[in-house]
């Protein structure tokens, strides 16, 4: 960095071939990493290879994963939400206090997601309408959205949810297939379309890699933006609305810390943190990745904390081995 | 733009006078000299800690792990005191400072070396930092019990009728001043985030004030951990945790844009201040403390509000240093 250099493009004769392109790809690479824990996991405890168990597995991240989806398409724009966990707790909270007056089980599940998406909203009107830069924004709606959980419900909780309610979070559609993973393929599969297939989703790349350009080109940045906002908290709110169910009760801490094991997700699912590139297969991979750690590494009996020391390094090392192999070939070539 | 500064400043000092002064309305004899000394003490560490994230912010960086850090080196130095208790405790306030240095170090190298974003970085390492503190304890706590008379004393140890925790903010504080204001080095960090290209022309190299920045954030992080652990008497894998985002709150309401390159250490020690006054007003006007998250919350919204209206150019948006990269 200490000297400036200047860049040189080579634009090939050729396109590579669509296979090795895919080969090598970001995913692919994910896989890899997530068949050889599977398989190492399935030496390691003799309990991992089992039909419920694994299912058991999936509840460790469908709810997160279902989050990071709508989150990678919000970072490909070049924004950021870290109030997801807070938009979880308040959603939750008013879901209990709904409970309260007598909501029924769909009246619930429609609040849930409504305050989900007014969260989202109110997040992109502060940072679209406003112009303010995203992170900081959620920052400070992270503590106000948990805050008015806190002012609502102090130190108490709120219990006794219906039973209907209880089968997000709990049931099973067929076997050992819960309603829960079920929902995240569709969810993944709905993200998969929006962001690869449509016309919206190539407008979010135009707007990651250049704002003004894609401006110019006749893309609503704003209005893009602003739904991405909405659809996080959309998702957010179907995460509230899962985790309440699954736990049948709402504490103002419920889901804290979630927003980094979001964006760690979305991150070691190849997407650029700088926005403007990464795919869904990605994070779809990421999302197991992450689910077949903790689950393996719970097996074992090692407690959540040290598992966090395996996905921040996780992190960190698929990052950092592209570029340090980058480096070492560049050395190579001089 | 230094008028800018000033103005955020006098407003920020307006506000927090006229909170004072709501307070002792509500409740008379809040203001008096002992509890102005008592905030003061209170916000200490997120005064320390905000200015080592100052410095990060102003290149266009972020350190999330911080907290995790402190509570990493406070581990460290309250395992030892308990196993050593005969180490003098200025060695044990050496050892904490280094810990979080190397920590530091080890951020500020992958965001140079590698060019890996810092938001990036510092997400894994928090998680990372704290994880070893559960290996380190064996998951245990470091009780009351434990620590020496000593350990405890020297952040409580009062001169001139104030506490020594808040000797070591002052003192902090000052050298921070002067190293911003009138070091090439402190200049530099201002260079980098006002235009990452010119000071690239100046002469200045990037990676290696980043990488200088994260050392010191590292750095103070540690000495912090030190001071949590005497002042709360207690060493947890809980300790400090999601404190990162206060302390970053504490320099966006001080005025430090995320873009980077704007900002002063008066301005962030306001902005800590004005966190302190808040979780120690709340409960002299009656206000039950669980409101607190909330109107910081409240605070930071319009805290990033009033910057962005004084601030018109149009910035980047998640930390963004592609340009620098060239």
């Amino acid at each position: 960095m200490s000297d400036v250099k200047t860049q040189t493009r080579h634009i090939a004769d050729r396109l590579e071939s669509p296979l090795k392109l895919a080969v090598f790809s970001w995913p692919s690479l994910l896989l890899v990493v997530a068949i050889a824990l599977f398989i190492l996991n399935s030496f390691m405890s003799p309990y991992f290879l089992s039909a419920w168990s694994l299912s058991d597995a999936t509840f460790n991240f469908t709810e997160k994963a279902i989050i990071a989806f709508a989150m990678a398409l919000l970072i490909i724009s070049g924004e950021i939400d870290l109030s997801v966990a807070a938009i979880i707790a308040l959603s939750s909270t008013i879901m209990g206090l709904c409970l309260q007056l007598g909501f029924g089980t769909s009246e619930l599940v429609l609040v849930g997601l409504f305050v989900g998406v007014l969260c989202g909203a109110f997040n992109g009107s502060l940072v679209v309408g406003l112009g303010l830069p995203s992170i900081v924004v959620t920052i400070g709606t992270m503590s106000f959205f948990r805050g008015i959980s806190f002012i609502i419900l102090g130190d108490q909780a709120f219990n006794g949810y219906p039973a209907e309610f209880a089968f997000f979070g709990q049931g099973y559609v067929w076997w050992v297939i819960s309603f829960e993973f079920v929902l995240f393929l569709i969810v993944a599969f709905a993200y998969f379309v929006l962001l690869h297939k449509t016309n919206f989703g190539r407008q979010i790349f135009v707007i990651g890699n250049n704002a003004t350009a894609a401006q110019f080109s006749g893309v609503r940045v704003k209005r893009v933006k602003f739904i991405l906002f909405c659809l996080v908290g959309l998702m957010s709110g179907i995460a509230a609305v899962l985790l309440t169910s699954r736990l049948g009760s709402t504490r103002p801490s419920i889901a804290q810390g979630w927003e980094l094991e979001v964006i760690t997700m979305v991150v070691l699912g190849g997407i650029s943190i700088l926005g403007g590139s990464g795919t869904i297969q990605g994070v779809f991979i990421a999302a197991f990745i992450m689910g077949l750690i903790s689950f393996g590494l719970g097996l074992l009996n090692v407690p959540g904390i040290v598992m966090s020391i395996f996905i921040g390094a996780l992190l960190i090392i698929v990052i950092a081995l592209p570029i340090i192999a980058g480096k070492i070939k560049n050395r190579l070539k001089a | 733009m230094r008028s800018i500064h000033r103005y955020h400043e006098f407003w920020l000092t307006l506000i927090i006078a006229l909170m004072v002064v709501g307070t002792t309305l509500r409740s008379p004899g809040f203001i008096s000299g002992q509890k102005m000394i008592e905030i003061f003490n209170d916000s200490s560490m997120l005064i320390i800690l905000a200015l080592g994230q100052m410095a990060v912010i102003l290149t266009r960086s972020i350190d999330l792990s911080m907290a995790s850090n402190l509570a990493l080196s406070g581990m460290i130095v309250a395992l030892i005191n308990a196993a050593y208790p005969e180490i003098p405790i200025p060695v044990l306030m050496l050892i904490a400072t280094s810990c979080g240095l190397l920590m530091g170090v080890f951020n500020g190298s992958l965001v140079w070396w590698l060019g890996i974003p810092s938001i990036v970085v510092t997400l894994g390492t928090l998680t990372i930092y704290r994880g070893i503190i559960f290996v380190l304890a064996g998951g245990k706590w470091v009780n009351a019990d434990a620590f020496t008379e000593n350990f405890i004393q020297y952040t409580r140890v009062e001169f001139l009728g104030i506490p020594a925790l808040s000797w070591y903010a002052i003192i902090i504080v000052l050298a921070f001043f002067i190293f911003m204001t009138r070091t090439s080095a402190g200049r530099s960090i201002y260079a980098i985030g006002i235009n990452p290209s010119a000071a690239l022309y100046t002469g200045i190299n990037i990676g290696k004030t980043q990488f200088m920045t994260f050392c010191i954030s590292g750095a103070l992080s540690g000495f912090c951990g030190y001071l949590w652990v005497s002042r709360y008497v207690i060493g947890s894998v809980e300790v400090a945790k999601g404190y990162e985002l206060i302390v970053v709150a504490a320099c966006v309401i001080g005025g430090i844009s995320i873009a980077g390159g704007v900002g002063t250490v008066i301005g962030t020690v306001l902005g800590a201040l004005f966190l302190g006054f808040i979780s120690n007003a709340l409960p002299v006007i009656g206000v039950s403390p669980f409101w607190q998250m909330a109107i910081s919350g409240g605070a930071i919204i319009l805290a990033v509000i009033i910057n962005a209206s004084s601030q018109t150019q149009g910035k980047r948006i998640i930390l963004k240093n592609r340009e620098a990269q060239s």
